[in-house]
């Protein structure tokens, strides 16, 4: 997607534009199919989209509960968030290690798990049919599960732990552990990643391969000088997408531990829907304020990777389709 | 003639190497199943549970067969939460939702995909980029917006936004549609054809595995959905499959009654896991599309 992306720009580039009353009679008829076609969506994204983006940059600004109309408050809340909100720097710093951990645990594991089951293994649709499972659970159902399955006295990870030798862990009792069991959860939709991965490797010619080994490349010299340049188109899409899924991560939260122990889970858009949806009366202004910064930091990121991408991104033929 | 040519130490070297290759396989394997054992022990362990006697679930280290088979976890959990409400509810969201993607998303893809106008390119590209905008950001004023006109407590939140198209199954639908030879289309022109019936009559058909997948990500948005449901719906007899499990589960004295926990998340997962076996190549098509490239 991030391919069609920078295609799209590229075709909106150098491009000579296409004026109304130039277009011949049956082009202007063409067109006019082509905008009624496409209405519902134009009419989608002024209404869920650009409207939400517009106002709640607005509302940010302002005291709102919805009861009463928004009042303008200037820049008081960023003024707030940022010196007085030690909950925006915990759950922000919190959501910074759910990123990190999660993204490396679905590319890593993802990436490994697919090496594993493109080296002609037999009922390869078994194995990734098994791999895939539990991602498609409902989270609500795999917060229930894995409640249990957390749960310090009774649960099944610490009866894993005991079978090997190690202590029970109180996981959601116990600051220190309890985003660790968020991550441990989070190998749960490793199948996704690696359902990707798998279809990028069984697209590599075969050719490439045997070039390597005449050339008397071994196994881990043919995973770094073939195999990795020429997946990194995928691990750049897959990255970019874990990391702004990653970003929002909110409802086994909420429903698992609601933030606790003493807000060592509070991830920041548990935070923001606190504001506008636990709070009385709801902060829907201060609550905005804090969407917004998010939406910039998650910015920020995505501009970074796909700026340093040209630099590690390899496309197979030169420019992308 | 030197001792690593002669005919013994080669079979002795081949014998290595073969023995080596079954080891590396075994190995292989071995890893597969310790995998799948992770990926799939707390979907079975939740199964099993679900049977279990109350004393049996609190045990350490966990027990993984019912020493009683005990099917009445079932009809006591759903004492507690109305599941025929609750699964009616989910059904009628899901399939309505269902309904206006498809509807919405082949329209919008095909005008994307077939027609020429001015800042066509442009306009998709602001579709894309809407794929990246967070939720959070929107939440509140749309929220405050249906709170406005009297949406909250009724299914519109959940089912309307379907019918304006959603950026991703367009975006699926479209890289589909681009594929599909021009030929047919002329074809179909000459023979005197309106773009509405080639849409409806040579377009839809051909576009068959593409809805699939539409569908199939559509219906586990509606059905997994907790957000939405969670702040737009506060009559309980609106609630949908998500929510009746969550507050079934955080009722006051249901905290360690695994057994029904696990009996009535179980009942919420069948109907996916059914539908995944059904689907299964169309699930991983799905996951495909969406990560591999575009």
């Amino acid at each position: 997607m991030a391919q069609a992306f920078g295609a799209q720009l590229s075709a909106l580039r150098g491009r000579r534009r296409t004026r109304w009353r130039d277009l011949s009679p049956m082009r202007k008829r063409e067109a006019k199919f082509g905008l009624l076609f496409i209405l519902p969506w134009i009419i989608g994204v002024l209404l869920f989209a650009l409207f939400p983006f517009v106002a709640s940059f607005l509302l940010s600004f302002t005291k709102y509960n919805i009861v009463a109309p928004p009042k303008w408050v200037g820049l008081e809340h960023y003024a707030h968030i940022f010196t007085d909100d030690p909950l925006f720097v915990k759950s922000l710093w919190n959501t910074f290690v759910y990123v990190a951990g999660s993204v490396i645990i679905r590319i890593v594991l993802g990436f490994a798990l697919a090496l594993l089951l493109n080296t002609k293994v037999r009922f390869l649709g078994l194995w990734r049919t098994l791999f895939y499972l539990p991602s498609v659970v409902p989270i609500v159902a795999l917060s229930v599960i894995w409640l249990y399955v957390l749960n310090a006295r009774a649960g099944l990870l610490n009866s894993l732990l005991y079978a090997i030798g190690l202590p029970r862990v109180r996981w959601f009792a116990d600051p220190d552990f309890a985003m660790l069991a968020f991550l441990i959860m989070s190998t749960t939709w490793v199948g996704v990643t690696m359902v990707i991965f798998l279809a990028g490797l069984q697209g590599i010619p075969e050719e490439y391969y045997d070039a390597a080994k005449i050339d008397g490349a071994n196994v881990f010299q043919r995973l770094l000088r073939v195999t990795i340049p020429l997946m990194t188109p995928t691990i750049y899409l897959n990255v970019l997408i874990n990391i702004i899924g990653a970003f929002q991560v909110f409802t086994q939260i909420f429903i698992m531990t609601g933030g606790a122990p003493r807000d060592a889970t509070r991830t920041y858009v548990l935070h923001l829907f606190d504001h506008a949806f636990q709070y009385l009366p709801p902060q829907m202004g201060y609550s905005s304020a804090l969407a917004w910064i998010l939406f910039m930091i998650i910015f920020a990121f995505t501009a970074v990777i796909v700026a340093t991408s040209q630099r590690w991104v390899f496309y197979q033929g030169g420019e992308a389709d | 003639m030197s001792a690593a040519t002669s005919p013994r130490s080669v079979l002795e070297s081949n014998g290595f190497v073969l023995l080596s290759r079954l080891v590396g396989r075994a190995l292989l394997y071995l890893l597969l199943i310790v995998m799948s054992l992770w990926f799939l022990a707390p979907l079975f362990w939740m199964i099993m549970s679900s049977f279990m006697p109350l004393d049996q679930v609190g045990v350490f280290p966990v027990q993984w067969i019912p020493r009683v088979w005990q099917p009445e976890n079932y009809t006591d959990a759903l004492k507690f939460w109305n599941f025929g409400t609750t699964f009616r509810n989910t059904m009628f969201v899901t399939i309505v939702s269902l309904i206006g993607d498809i509807g919405s998303c082949t329209v919008v893809a095909y005008g994307f995909a077939r027609f020429r106008f001015p800042f066509r390119d442009a306009l998709f590209l602001i579709l894309l980029a809407t794929l990246m905008l967070p939720f959070a950001v929107r939440l509140i004023p749309v929220y405050a917006a249906y709170d406005a006109i009297g949406w909250i407590d009724t299914f519109y939140p959940l089912i309307v936004p379907s019918f304006f198209g959603n950026a991703f199954y367009i975006f699926i639908c479209r890289q589909f549609f681009l594929g599909i030879p021009q030929d047919l289309l002329d074809a179909a022109k000459i023979d005197g054809a309106s773009e509405v019936r080639i849409f409806t009559q040579v377009m839809i058909p051909l576009a068959k595995p593409a809805i699939v997948v539409i569908a199939i990500l559509s219906f586990q948005n509606s059905w997994n959905d907790f957000l939405g449901p969670l702040i737009y719906l506060k009559d309980p007899d609106l609630h949908t499959l998500a929510i009746g499990l969550y507050k079934f589960t955080s009722l006051p004295g249901q905290g360690g009654i695994y057994n029904q926990q696990m009996a009535a998340s179980t009942l919420m997962v069948l109907p996916v896991l059914i539908v995944f076996f059904l689907f299964q190549k169309q699930f991983i098509q799905g996951a495909n599309i969406s990560g591999l490239k575009g």
